[in-house]
């Protein structure tokens, strides 16, 4: 009994010591997200919820599911690697309400000159034109079906039958 | 089987880790989708690429990334000779309406390099966020929380890639998510899905049916600043010395 005697000053010391511990913890335990530390040093539910935002690109299966002629035409030619909103845009809005959000009119003499204008940049092997020097400012779909552009290649397309080179 | 108290210690952390892994499960909006199924990485095949800046608009689109600011971005690289140490670089409005046209017989080497986050195995952006709101998935991608983040900008400083930047309106730091929304759906990225010329293709490095395999086996495919040691799953084919 000795041994505790004058002792009282320090246990009252350390009784404020385990109060404020537990209000620290009271308090973390509103503050920090239930999910924080779930993986890692993070907020796991902030994984969710980047994988919510809206998706605005469809993706060529969804394209590929309604529009099956253009996908077979598409398929036989030269352009079969490419996927449908290359060119035609963001058209997740489309896929989901087909009636009311349809596709714009594309203008070709814009759309083929950003990919198939000349430039020695670009790599040799692919597909270059001077588009003044090609076309004389015709829109490109005047002989190309942009679907299948090798010309005579797509026999079913009307498109096809003018004759550059 | 006698385990040692001494061991038992050793073990169950092991084990705690462990089966948080096995935990490690499903953003709730997709629930097919199982993150430790995955490791998610980008092949970009530079021969391949003509700098026409669709990926860059389609990231823009996708992830309304303000005018100005970049998740993806083109460069040109001139390189005359073999002045490794300076090329002529240029990344007009970040490539995204293309490049002014190089006339036939113009002197050097002329190329593009198409460039994003690398989604660092090891980044240096994570280790320095000073409130965790920067982290990587357990399937591979970079993200950053954007509830979290103080908008200090030591991750934009850290990114040894300059794939960081400030949201202008939101003052937090923004970058390319891998399209973490599509992916986890089963789609590609945005700027994958725009590419004309297979330039960029999304891998999944944990998938063995993925082609990024055989890719990998049968090309020479570098990632940028490989001396950094950042782990990056951005892999190049075809890179130029020049490139930094």
């Amino acid at each position: 009994m000795s041994g505790l005697k004058d002792t009282g000053h320090l246990f009252r010391f350390a009784g404020l010591f385990v109060v404020a511990f537990v209000v620290f913890l009271v308090v973390r335990g509103y503050v920090v997200p239930k999910t924080f530390g779930q993986y890692g040093h993070y907020r796991g539910a902030a994984i969710g919820e980047i994988a919510a935002r809206p998706v605005k690109f469809a993706g060529r299966q969804t394209c590929e599911t309604c529009h099956t002629d253009i996908a077979d035409i598409k398929a036989k030619g030269a352009h079969a690697h490419v996927n449908c909103e290359a060119c035609h845009g963001a058209l997740a809005a489309h896929a989901d309400d087909p009636m009311s959000v349809t596709p714009a009119k594309l203008d070709t003499a814009v759309l083929c000159a950003r990919c198939h204008t000349a430039s020695a940049a670009k790599p040799k092997n692919f597909p270059q034109v001077d588009p003044a020097d090609h076309s004389g400012g015709a829109p490109c779909e005047t002989c190309h079906n942009p679907h299948s552009p090798i010309i005579g290649s797509d026999s079913g397309a009307s498109a096809a039958k003018g004759g550059a080179k | 089987m006698n385990i040692s108290r001494r061991h038992l210690m050793i073990l169950l952390p092991a084990a705690a880790v462990a089966w948080k892994h096995v935990l490690a499960g499903t953003p709730e909006d997709s629930p097919n989708y199982q993150m430790s199924e995955h490791w998610w990485g980008m092949l970009i095949d530079i021969p391949k690429c003509i700098g026409c800046g669709n990926c860059v608009r389609a990231c823009q689109t996708e992830n309304d990334v303000p005018d100005g600011f970049f998740r993806t971005w083109v460069e040109q690289y001139h390189r005359t000779g073999y002045h490794l140490e300076s090329p002529e670089v240029i990344s007009p409005d970040g490539g995204k309406e293309g490049f002014p046209v190089v006339r036939e017989g113009a002197e050097g080497d002329y190329f593009f390099v198409p460039k994003m986050c690398n989604h660092c195995t090891d980044s240096p952006c994570t280790q320095v966020c000073p409130v965790g709101a920067t982290f990587i998935t357990p399937d591979g991608v970079v993200l950053i929380d954007p509830k979290y983040c103080l908008g200090c900008a030591y991750c934009v400083q850290a990114c040894p890639y300059g794939c960081r930047y400030i949201h202008p309106e939101k003052k937090v730091a923004d970058k390319c998510t891998l399209c973490y929304h599509r992916i986890t759906k089963g789609l590609t990225t945005a700027c994958c899905e725009a590419c004309p010329t297979g330039a960029r293709q999304l891998a999944d490095l944990k998938n063995p049916n993925d082609p990024i395999h055989e890719f990998l086996k049968t090309h020479t495919v570098q990632v940028l600043k490989p001396q950094m040691a950042t782990g990056a799953k951005a892999f190049y084919n075809g890179l130029d010395g020049s490139v930094r």
